[in-house]
């Protein structure tokens, strides 16, 4: 490819050079040019940030408490996020539950496989697949945005079509055993 | 003699297409990549498995970290009028200096009685300083983000006739009451549909 022009020693060397000069080597100015394509197309790409969609329920308007909608409890799991990475949950009403106060970790063996777990069993109860677990994700004040986002992925990742984020009662608070 | 010239011709490849059709590619792609400008306040943002992007255009995202508040809005000249919409709230009048200024900067952090200030400090010097602003009040007395995503909220109505988009951009280790302050301040002006932005996790998470 790339051709050195030691100098002439032979005979022809006047054709010789002529048409050395014809063509320019091109194969640097390639090479750098197709580096920075993979550069700009590598970073284009890559700059969108990601980003999870939230839904809140509408509060400005005050719903009278006989129209509130009225959930399940046999559907409903409550999960209480704490600080110091620490969760619990619950099935059904905070005064009354049906099962729990359990505590619980964040990720694959922890709190997954119980959405898991009670989202096939609520849809088993209500003998329809649309309705499904009813997820409501109550936050202390010592938790972190972080703790947020990861339960809030666990929603994405459990497939759960229903899940609000309320605030955290004082019973609640106590249950978390913080105080 | 013959034989040695043949086979030194077969040796070159003529690279000019070549050439020619990866730099009409690279200049393809200069043009259309936007330059990343600097971030008003680094966060370190968490991570999930998600993969919605955000959107590109009519955007205003409200970035929380260190406790503090910043806000920023997409696209200069929707950042211009937001800032004459603030001004007329606030009885400011922002030169046109200030302005140009202000449109440049992804996000703004200072209260509206130092903004003018930080707005006249040298575009490096401004650049360093950013992350040490004070942040934007939020409190129920002095709400000014309050003020600020509802000013961006009616440029977006009026001039694009779009309703704008509001992300959120957490620290991981940011405090929950924070958030669900600046949640609750969306929440007051009937915004109830976030973008949470968040990175990337790996799948096997």
């Amino acid at each position: 490819m790339a051709e050195l022009n030691t100098g002439g020693d032979d005979k022809g060397k006047k054709v010789r050079s002529k048409k050395q000069n014809s063509g320019v080597d091109l194969t640097a100015m390639v090479d750098l040019a197709f580096l920075l394509i993979t550069f700009f197309m590598l970073t284009t790409s890559m700059n969108k940030p990601q980003s999870m969609n939230l839904a809140m329920p509408d509060k400005s308007e005050e719903v009278p408490q006989e129209e509130k909608i009225k959930v399940d409890e046999n559907r409903t799991l409550t999960v209480l996020i704490g600080g110091d990475n620490k969760m619990k949950w619950f099935m059904g009403m905070p005064t009354t539950p049906l099962e729990g106060p359990t505590e619980s970790t964040y990720g694959k063996e922890g709190i997954r496989k119980i959405l898991l777990n009670k989202n096939k069993e609520a849809k088993a109860y209500s003998q329809d697949v649309e309705k499904g677990l009813i997820v409501i994700i109550k936050a202390s004040e010592n938790a972190t945005y972080n703790n947020l986002i990861d339960i809030l992925d666990e929603m994405a990742i459990a497939n759960i079509g229903t899940y609000a984020i309320v605030d955290i009662t004082p019973e609640e608070v106590e249950m978390l055993g913080e105080n | 003699m013959a034989k040695g010239k043949m086979k030194k011709k077969s040796m070159r490849v003529d690279m000019t297409a070549m050439c020619d059709v990866s730099f009409l590619l690279l200049t393809f792609f200069v043009l259309t990549s936007t330059a990343k400008l600097p971030e008003p306040l680094p966060v370190d943002t968490p991570n999930s498995t998600v993969q919605t992007k955000l959107p590109e255009s009519n955007l205003a995202t409200v970035t929380i970290g260190e406790g503090k508040v910043f806000f920023g809005v997409l696209g200069k000249e929707d950042r211009k009028a937001t800032l004459e919409k603030m001004g007329e709230r606030y009885n400011m009048t922002f030169s046109e200096e200030e302005k140009q200024a202000f449109s440049y900067l992804e996000g703004i952090g200072s209260p509206m009685n130092e903004l003018k200030g930080f707005l006249s400090l040298p575009a490096d010097v401004r650049t360093k300083q950013s992350a040490a602003q004070k942040g934007i009040p939020t409190d129920s007395l002095d709400n000014q983000l309050k003020d600020w995503v509802q000013c961006a909220r009616i440029v977006a109505k009026e001039k694009n006739s779009l309703v704008l988009n509001v992300a959120i951009k957490g620290d991981a280790e940011e405090a929950y009451p924070q958030v669900k302050k600046v949640m609750d301040i969306l929440q007051e002006q009937r915004v109830n549909k976030f973008f949470l932005v968040t990175g990337l996790r790996n799948e096997d998470f």
